[in-house]
């Protein structure tokens, strides 16, 4: 298997946390038989840094972010947010969920809002809300229900209900996976911009081994359930990336191959 | 299609309101026609003599004759009285077929006697109860509202918090599920007996069995929709730091809100079954205990009036409910008021 280094040193803003997972194991039981997911994941990610996570479908991806999340607890091993073990969910780690999710009660305002209620500081914050709002585009669209918003918006507003919280380590699964390839590729620029800006540090699960090489300095190839580390490969190259860059060719042939799929390209 | 007939374009606009013959089969003709019937209801009233004595006969007539000039009015100038207008329009066949009908209920009471006397008495009969004995009608509506009012609130305050809390917590359900399913299905009324005896007064004790009646669907259905709320919802305000208390009021009870208000819609509908068996049984006073009165003198005109107003308290509470809902669940509508 080919491993590359883990990602050189580049300097980072320091809004970002450091994200240690440590020999991290988990498995569910279903109708009393015991089904291992993780199997002794180890992965230490800068303060700044932007990793992705690539695997088959069902090895455990969705699995790892809800630990980093602090929804669930590994069966072993221990994950750590600047060195401070985590035991619970926490508004400085903010998950953008596969599905959107999004409150049908709750206007696309006042789901942007959620966090900032919940945290009790909406009061003096609405402006970050609205800024928020903007920023994903949907401004003509603040009053609307989510029934009223097509799958594409729906995800972008999941994405800003996250981003309002100025997270230190923002989770994202698959949060692009339902746009259309337009919309896609200019939220992409925009999740890159942002990301450069703001500093956090990002962990981002996908199936597009593209995507994942025009946003992340690092990627992180995960196996067949359970999920174990495979690759972790850096990619050195600046921002803005172009799809057409031979290099990242490079490294998506070799991805791709780590994947099982070389017979088809 | 992109070729046009030529009929197609020079087909002559119709002039708004003109009264032309087809305009008033049409667009005129049913309003046309409940005018008349209630005309003719009024005018059978006035010139055809009752074979009873009844002494408000003439007003009805008057109120019928009124009723008719109001819809013949509405009918021609509705294109220019609005929303009202069209109101009155898209009810026009069903003024048509109660005029029809009372005036039918007339001729079959109060003129022929084919329905047998006392049992079904005219509407002006009626209409005399409602002027006569006014006060003690006006008594009794205030006391069932007062008694509705104060055990459905209670029932359904209390229903909610318990349903909302069993939902939440294992510890609590431990507790009151049993309870629930031994003593949710009784009906209401079976504790009657047991009730007026152990309550102070009868008022409480009739409070009591509504809230009762009220109170488990809303617990039933109130937990059912707190317990049914994806995880998912709480795994998105957990992780953008939401206490518990928010998870309760800011997730749990707006999602479980629909659930809700079925359980408020089905305790309303056991609670009036309550509340009149209890004022016929307990309460010396009331809707119901004013049936059981009209009943006791023979009088069937003050029952039939007592009903028509039940019926029109109960359909109101039942409206009532359904607006505060559409308020509260705009977000359940397909179409929302921007
Ligand atoms: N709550 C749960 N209870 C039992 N099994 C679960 C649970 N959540 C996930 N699993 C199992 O764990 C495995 C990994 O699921 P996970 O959602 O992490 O996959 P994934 O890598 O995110 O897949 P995808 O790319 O399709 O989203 C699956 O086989 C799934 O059946
Ligand atoms: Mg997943």
């Amino acid at each position: 298997m080919v491993v590359q280094s883990a990602a050189e040193a580049i300097i980072y803003p320091a809004v970002g946390a450091e994200l240690d997972i440590d020999g991290v194991s988990h498995a569910f039981d279903i109708d009393g038989a015991t089904l291992p997911v993780l199997d002794n994941v180890n992965l230490s990610i800068a303060p700044g840094e932007f990793v992705a996570l690539l695997g088959p479908s069902g090895c455990g991806k969705s699995t790892l972010l809800r630990l980093v999340a602090g929804l669930e607890k590994p069966r072993t091993g221990s994950l750590r947010e600047d060195e401070v073990r985590i035991t619970g969910p926490h508004p400085s780690r903010v998950v953008v969920f596969q599905d959107p999710t999004l409150f049908p009660w709750r206007s696309v305002w006042d789901n942007v809002a959620l966090g900032l209620e919940a945290q009790g500081i909406l009061k003096t914050q609405r402006h970050r809300v609205d800024a928020v709002i903007e920023l994903v585009g949907l401004s003509s669209f603040r009053n609307a229900y989510p029934h009223q918003l097509s799958g594409g918006m729906a995800q972008r507003v999941a994405l800003a209900r996250a981003l309002v919280n100025d997270p230190k380590i923002l989770v994202l699964d698959e949060p692009l996976g339902k746009l259309d390839s337009l919309t896609r590729i200019a939220m992409q620029a925009e999740l890159v911009a942002l990301w450069q800006r703001k500093g956090f540090t990002t962990l981002l699960v996908t199936h597009d081994v593209e995507e994942a090489l025009v946003l992340a300095n690092r990627v992180i190839v995960l196996s067949d359930r359970p999920a174990r580390i495979k690759a972790d490969i850096a990619v050195a190259r600046p921002y803005p990336r172009h799809r057409g860059d031979p290099y990242l060719a490079d490294l998506r042939k070799q991805i791709l191959g780590l994947l099982g799929l070389e017979a088809t390209w | 299609m992109s070729t046009y007939s030529v009929s197609d374009t020079t087909a002559p606009a119709a002039p708004r309101a003109a009264l032309t013959f087809s305009n008033l089969s049409g667009r005129y003709g049913v309003g046309l026609a409940a005018s008349l019937v209630w005309l003719a209801f009024g005018l059978s009233c006035l010139y055809w003599p009752d074979l009873g004595d009844w002494s408000r006969t003439g007003s009805l007539g008057i109120g019928a004759i009124v009723i008719a000039a109001f819809i013949l009015f509405g009918t021609f100038s509705a294109d220019y009285l609005g929303s009202a207008g069209q109101a009155l329009r898209k009810r026009a066949p069903w003024l048509l077929a109660f005029g029809a009908f009372v005036t039918l209920w007339e001729v079959a009471t109060a003129k022929f006697a084919w329905l047998p006397l006392p049992f079904f008495p005219p509407p002006q009969s009626i209409l005399e109860v409602y002027t006569d004995d006014l006060p003690k009608l006006l008594d009794s509506v205030f006391a069932s509202i007062k008694l509705q009012l104060g055990g459905y609130i209670i029932g359904a305050t209390v229903g909610f918090i318990t349903g909302v809390s069993i939902g939440w917590s294992q510890k609590i359900g431990y507790w009151v599920h049993p309870v629930l399913r031994f003593i949710g299905p009784l009906p209401a009324t079976a504790w009657l007996p047991i009730a007026f005896f152990t309550f102070p007064s009868s008022w409480s004790a009739s409070t009591f069995l509504i809230a009762l009646a009220t109170g488990f669907p809303v617990t039933v259905l109130t937990w059912s929709g707190v317990a049914s709320v994806s995880s998912a919802y709480y795994d998105v305000a957990r992780t953008l730091g939401a206490k518990p208390s928010f998870l309760v009021l800011k997730v749990a009870i707006p999602a479980a809100l629909p659930h809700v208000f079925v359980g408020l819609f089905m305790g309303l509908g056991s609670s009036f079954a309550v509340l009149v068996v209890a004022e016929m049984i307990g309460v010396k006073a009331g809707l119901g205990w004013y049936l059981q009165w009209a009943q006791g003198w023979a009088a069937y005109a003050n029952m039939y009036a007592a009903l028509i107003v039940m019926s029109l308290l109960c359909s109101g509470a039942i409206t009532l409910l359904f607006r505060t809902r559409d308020r509260l669940l705009v977000w359940q509508k397909g179409v929302v008021k921007w």
